[in-house]
């Protein structure tokens, strides 16, 4: 049978050979880069998958974005601006990201609204307070933070121009794999994407379950906030903006079911390789960076038909999915 | 388990209208009416998914007040819904333990027993009469509907229901399909489970049942055993009348003799 991710390792395949050799002689296959291709990968990778958990579970989380640039003018403002240790500010994050996915998990299953329409409207007030605490505090929205001692090492190291998000992502794929298909949490999680009714029903506490991917979906922008942050040794409001639907596509085209219910890890992680090798391909050429999302684009809609028939072939013609 | 003068009243309507009714392990009890006579009502009553205006519910001697289904779950009273039972992009072993998932491991490695999910899944379902059904990693949407209505039934019988309510199972399935249901139904009785068959259908009911109530408006109108009644004469109570028996020309009786 076709596995979920198929059609995200086609995807991230094709991409690089189409770049290799229309890129190649321009450095795309460079050490340089072929770090900058995985680098931008592991670090959209690492909001991709707990947002592809999220979406396997049937909830989706626009507010990402947001929490990746919250976090970076939390970090910058308590380290760079008022001089406190780096992880002061990371603390603070993550105790922000955490009550962000929070609320998000218990707004949309208490009140039943669409996650798209909750974690839209999270996005905008996150976004919104963000701007507003950062002006009101320190005048600006863009705060430089040169990262020092342990946080260094831990969020802003790299190898001959390999970065450390990559062992993050690398662990957080493993993680997430092995807890999707190896313990009764990924049973609840595909069971109450793929009915929240029947997962009820067979005592699965779907609300819970949300709840905990919400959190989940903001801790991963939350590192990849303090990563770039103390990478970039500038922290800026709107630093995730590209994720907010960078990260579904990188699921979708890995292969997660926009329905919910179904999807891998790994094929996520063949999603972000894809909009990763894109990114940089498109910058090796020499092109305008927004013909990135031309190709993210193109493989977003393949996916989703390539899905569409992938689930008809697992489940059969007549199998409709209950909601 | 019984229930005793049940009545169950929504804003203006009387659903279920003074109701006794008692299921006994190994037998198959069925409720039948039209549509509408208040048959679902009365088994969210027996289910714990609605408490009773009126009357109470006994297990076992002793009244008792489910406070959601789960409680009526955990004596043993378990519901197979028609169109939401199962998952179809999960696999038969995963939808099979799903909510008593067992485990493996200690501590941080606790994890899922997949080999022993699939095991005991295939193992209940060829118990049950699915010869078709070997691999427990086969998608669940990959199976018949009345397949997965077995996988439904296999796992609330291994999982400990004394008593199995079964809403309209065979309504939306063929005729071979409603046959495999049926078939499998006897042999959830042979486990000495007490199995309400709850249907609209006369002739899967004559198939299978030992005892019979016929609902109309809300009030149980016939109670009879097996080889009491004709099925000519369910029909018509059922519908109330003798129009429908007349339009489908059930007028002689003898050779429709239920056995
Ligand atoms: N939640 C409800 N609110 C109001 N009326 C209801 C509700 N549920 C059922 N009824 C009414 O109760 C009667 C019996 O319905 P039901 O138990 O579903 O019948 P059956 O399952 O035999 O077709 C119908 O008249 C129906 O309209
Ligand atoms: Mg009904």
């Amino acid at each position: 049978m076709a596995r979920s991710e198929t059609g995200g390792l086609v995807s991230a395949v094709a991409v690089f050979v189409f770049f290799a050799i229309t890129a190649g002689g321009k450095g795309f296959l460079s050490q340089t880069g072929t770090s900058d291709w995985i680098n931008t990968s592991s670090q959209l990778g690492i909001v991709a998958l707990p947002v592809g958990l999220l979406m396997i579970a049937g909830e989706f989380d626009l507010s990402v974005g947001a929490v990746v640039g919250a976090t970076s003018i939390i970090v910058a403002m308590c380290h760079g601006y008022y001089s406190l240790s780096p992880w002061v500010g990371i603390t603070i994050a993550i105790v922000v990201g955490a009550g962000i996915g929070l609320l998000n998990g218990v707004i949309t299953v208490s009140t039943r609204l669409p996650s798209f329409v909750v974690t839209l409207a999270m996005m905008l007030m996150v976004d919104g307070a963000s701007i507003g605490v950062a002006n009101a505090l320190t005048g600006a929205s863009s705060i430089s933070a040169i990262p020092t001692g342990s946080s260094r090492v831990i969020f802003a190291s790299s190898w001959d121009s390999f970065d450390v998000s990559i062992i993050w992502w690398a662990a957080l794929a493993v993680l997430g794999t092995y807890l999707l298909e190896k313990t009764q949490f990924g049973n609840w999680v595909s069971a109450t994407g793929g009915s929240a009714r029947a997962a009820r029903l067979a005592g699965v506490p779907t609300s819970r379950v949300k709840i905990v991917l919400f959190v989940a979906s903001s801790l991963g922008a939350v590192l990849v906030g303090i990563i770039e942050t103390l990478s970039f040794s500038n922290g800026n409001v709107t630093l995730g903006a590209d994720y907010v639907f960078t990260a579904i596509a990188a699921a979708v085209i890995g292969g997660v079911l926009l329905s919910g219910g179904y999807g891998s890890m790994l094929g996520t992680v063949f999603g972000s390789f894809t909009y990763g090798i894109a990114s940089m391909g498109v910058f090796f050429l020499g092109w305008d960076a927004d013909l990135t999302d031309l190709f993210v684009g193109l493989f977003l809609l393949l996916a989703v038909l390539a899905n569409n028939l992938l689930r008809r072939m697992a489940v059969g013609r007549d199998a409709g999915v209950p909601s | 388990m019984e229930l005793r003068s049940v009545s169950k009243h929504y804003a203006g309507v009387t659903a279920v209208d003074n109701v006794s009714l008692k299921l006994f392990a190994g037998e198959i009890m069925c409720l039948l009416g039209e549509n509408g006579a208040g048959k679902s009502t009365l088994i969210k009553v027996l289910t714990g998914v609605e408490p009773p205006t009126a009357g109470q519910v006994v297990v076992g001697g002793q009244p008792v007040h489910f406070g959601s289904a789960r409680d009526a779950r955990r004596l043993g009273i378990s519901t197979v819904y028609q169109e939401v039972g199962t998952l179809p992009l999960m696999s038969v072993g995963r939808n099979f333990v799903l909510g008593q998932e067992p485990k493996k491991g200690r501590w941080l490695a606790r994890r899922l027993d997949l080999v022993e999910a699939n095991r005991v899944a295939v193992h209940e379902m060829q118990e049950l009469g699915i010869r078709r059904v070997v691999d427990g990693n086969q998608m669940v949407g990959t199976l018949s509907g009345g397949e997965r209505q077995a996988l439904a039934i296999a796992r609330a019988v291994h999982f400990g229901a004394r008593v199995l309510v079964l809403d309209e199972p065979t309504a939306a399935l063929g005729v071979r399909e409603s046959g495999l249901v049926l078939q499998l139904l006897m042999r959830v009785r042979q486990k000495n489970v007490a199995v309400l068959l709850i249907t609209h259908n006369a002739y899967h009911a004559v198939a299978v049942g030992d005892r019979f109530v016929v609902m109309r408006r809300g009030q149980v109108i016939a109670e009879f055993s097996k080889g009491t009644e004709t099925l000519p004469a369910v029909i018509r109570l059922m519908a109330g009348g003798d129009e429908l028996s007349e339009l489908a020309g059930l007028t002689g009786e003898g050779q429709w003799q239920v056995s």
